[in-house]
């Protein structure tokens, strides 16, 4: 590489050094390298293909025997049922996916932003340093000790015992609420980035203007970190309603299209868990019944997910 | 208008400045009061989950409760031998396959990769979805082509490992591009400038300036991973198996599994012994945390 670059430095003006050399050992090497680390970074590529190819082409197997319709609109699942009885209407599923996770973000939303706000614009360093771990902690927490808290303490002794709700052992407020507190972190960590990514200088025109410390976080912080405050809210959302062991535990595992909390519900994740655990033969209609609802599932957080991501990368663009 | 005259006006204005008025002051302390709820209630949650599982689950430790196998009879006699030694093997394979996988990704993605081309934004936007896909559906993504499908495996210890790898590789690969943009690019040019190849650069100066972040990601994702119910649920991993697994091939249980197949027992006595297997679970959880900040704080490179 030393020679060309010196005879071009000490050549006269105007003459043209070839750069291009043939292959050595090291550039071949080199080359070989920068292939290998290609072909583990397209792996995550060929992750993802598979996980469509495996939902679709099993759900394809599904609509060939249950209508689209039927199974989108119908409002009875009971494919463990025979004849007349069986009925694929994955509308309860929704249902019960979609209201555990209002009952949890009802909980984690202000809570969440309110941290968010505290840590951001409030906390001294020193609190600040105690305040984070012990979120990060409650993140790391596994889902199924969650479940277990919902199941043995919440339910019976808070809700029932304490507040005289009178709800099931298995039941959508106590998931629900729990769920909750298992969101919190994620919402609390997100909106916080976002809200740190505020630019001082605007925190300062409002001071300066005489605003006082609420009126700076609520009405410039706040809106300045809007598109980052939302996105973290969506993925919030997407983890409640990907959330499995919590709500197969402390939920129950009846199909609900009801409004009643204290009853029992089912979601869409918690139902394949339950499913695959059974001895379910491969091709049989209930280990199809997986797959159709997995792609459901599938479908509605990569939806959301897509959403956030395009947000997040909004407010990147604005403040860095 | 002269300097003075400037100076008096203001003077006399400022007396026309409005006091803030005492319902702004009342706003924010109802405010800060809410922020100090919300965060009481993140730690009471924390404190009340951590007090429920250990006071009912303390009682049960022992060593027998560590050496023994699950019983499906008798409480007493049941132990987590198999679910301990299971969740540390898929730790240790799960470890083996994404720490390459997702330490060459990153390299390639931050060291290789021209982000404007279609090619490399597209498994970036892939690696973002892929850490928000639901952990179930990697058990469906497991049970439908290692467990069953092209690899048929059957439901062992291997097919558990790799689903577990895939679920956390995401979060591996993000972790060490943060930590390789922490190098700063004056290392790299320095090595470039004294005759290093890009590869000399990389595995001399930058991976030994970001090992400590990258082995930080690690820990936190292989602790993710062995915290995960669903996806081996979805696999079949076997319930209250009265032997450790033999080789990959064989049937596994995970402490996930054990606890959850022991909520699940009407027996209280079960139900405790759940307890006393998220105990260690948690043991395991915190010892693998502190390593990872002991790490962190040890090695971390200040440039």
């Amino acid at each position: 590489m030393a020679e060309p670059r010196l005879a071009a430095a000490s050549g006269a003006q105007g003459v043209r050094v070839n750069l291009n050399r043939t292959p050595t050992a090291r550039s071949r090497f080199e080359t070989g390298v920068k292939i290998a680390l290609m072909a583990a970074a397209a792996l995550s590529v060929l992750t993802t293909l598979l996980i469509v190819g495996s939902l679709l082409f099993e759900s394809i197997e599904f609509f060939g025997e249950v209508p689209i319709g039927d199974f989108l609109f119908g409002t009875k699942w009971t494919p463990q049922f025979a004849g007349a009885q069986q009925s694929f209407g994955v509308l309860p599923l929704i249902w019960g996916t979609i209201y555990l996770s209002i009952i949890g973000l009802i909980v984690a939303i202000p809570l969440g932003l309110l941290s968010a706000i505290y840590l951001s614009e409030y906390a001294p360093n020193r609190v600040r340093k105690v305040v984070k771990p012990v979120l990060e902690l409650l993140a790391g927490v596994p889902t199924i000790v969650f479940g277990y808290f919902a199941l043995t303490f919440f339910s019976p002794t808070v809700l029932n015992d304490l507040l005289g709700i009178g709800v099931g052992v298995f039941n959508g407020l106590g998931a629900g609420i729990i769920m909750g507190l298992l969101v919190l972190p994620t919402i609390a960590s997100v909106a916080e980035d976002a809200m740190s990514a505020v630019p001082y200088s605007l925190r300062e025109g409002a001071f300066g203007l005489g605003a006082s410390k609420l009126q700076v976080s609520l009405r410039i912080v706040f809106p300045a970190a809007l598109s980052g405050i939302v996105a973290a809210l969506i993925l919030g959302a997407s983890r409640a309603i990907g959330e499995t062991v919590l709500v197969l535990i402390a939920g129950g595992q009846t199909p609900n299209l009801g409004l009643d909390p204290r009853e029992s519900f089912q979601t869409m994740a918690a139902y394949i868990a339950a499913q695959a655990r059974g001895d379910i033969p491969a091709g049989s209609i209930e280990y199809l019944t997986i797959f159709a609802v997995g792609f459901t599932l599938f479908f509605l957080t990569l939806l959301l997910n897509i959403v956030s991501i395009r947000l997040v990368r909004k407010y990147r663009q604005v403040y860095e | 208008m002269t300097g003075a005259q400037i100076a008096a006006a203001a003077r006399n204005q400022r007396t026309a400045i409005p006091q803030r008025s005492s319902g702004e002051a009342t706003r924010s302390a109802g405010f800060v009061l809410l922020m100090y709820t919300a965060v009481g209630v993140a730690f009471l949650g924390l404190g009340a989950i951590i007090w429920d599982f250990a006071s009912d689950g303390v009682p049960v430790l022992s060593w027998d409760f560590l050496t023994s196998f699950p019983s499906r009879v008798i409480p007493a006699n049941s132990g987590i031998e198999s679910a301990i030694v299971g969740t540390l093997y898929l730790m240790a394979i799960c470890a083996v396959l994404v720490i390459p996988l997702g330490v060459m990704t990153a390299i390639y993605l931050e060291e290789y990769a021209d982000s404007e081309r279609w090619f490399n934004r597209t498994i970036e936007v892939n690696i973002q979805n892929l850490a928000g896909v639901p952990s179930v559906v990697y058990g469906i993504l497991g049970l439908a082509f290692i467990v069953r499908g092209p690899l048929s495996m059957g439901p062992v210890l291997l097919a558990g490992g790799i689903t577990l790898a895939l679920l956390v590789l995401p979060v591996v690969i993000i972790v060490s591009r943060e930590a390789i943009r922490a190098v700063p690019p004056s290392i790299r040019e320095g090595s470039l400038a004294l005759g290093a190849t890009q590869w000399q650069t990389i595995w001399k100066q930058v991976l030994p300036g970001s090992i400590a972040g990258i082995a930080t990601g690690v820990i936190l994702a292989l602790s993710r991973a062995i915290g995960e119910t669903a996806p081996l649920l979805v696999v079949g991993a076997g319930v209250s198996l009265r032997f450790n697994p033999e080789s990959i091939d064989s049937a596994f249980t995970a402490l996930p599994i054990q606890i959850f197949a022991w909520t699940q027992d009407p027996n209280q006595e079960f139900v405790a012994r759940a307890a006393g297997a998220i105990c260690v679970l948690m043991i395991i959880l915190l010892l693998m945390n502190s390593i990872a900040i002991w790490l962190r704080n040890r090695y971390e490179q200040k440039w």
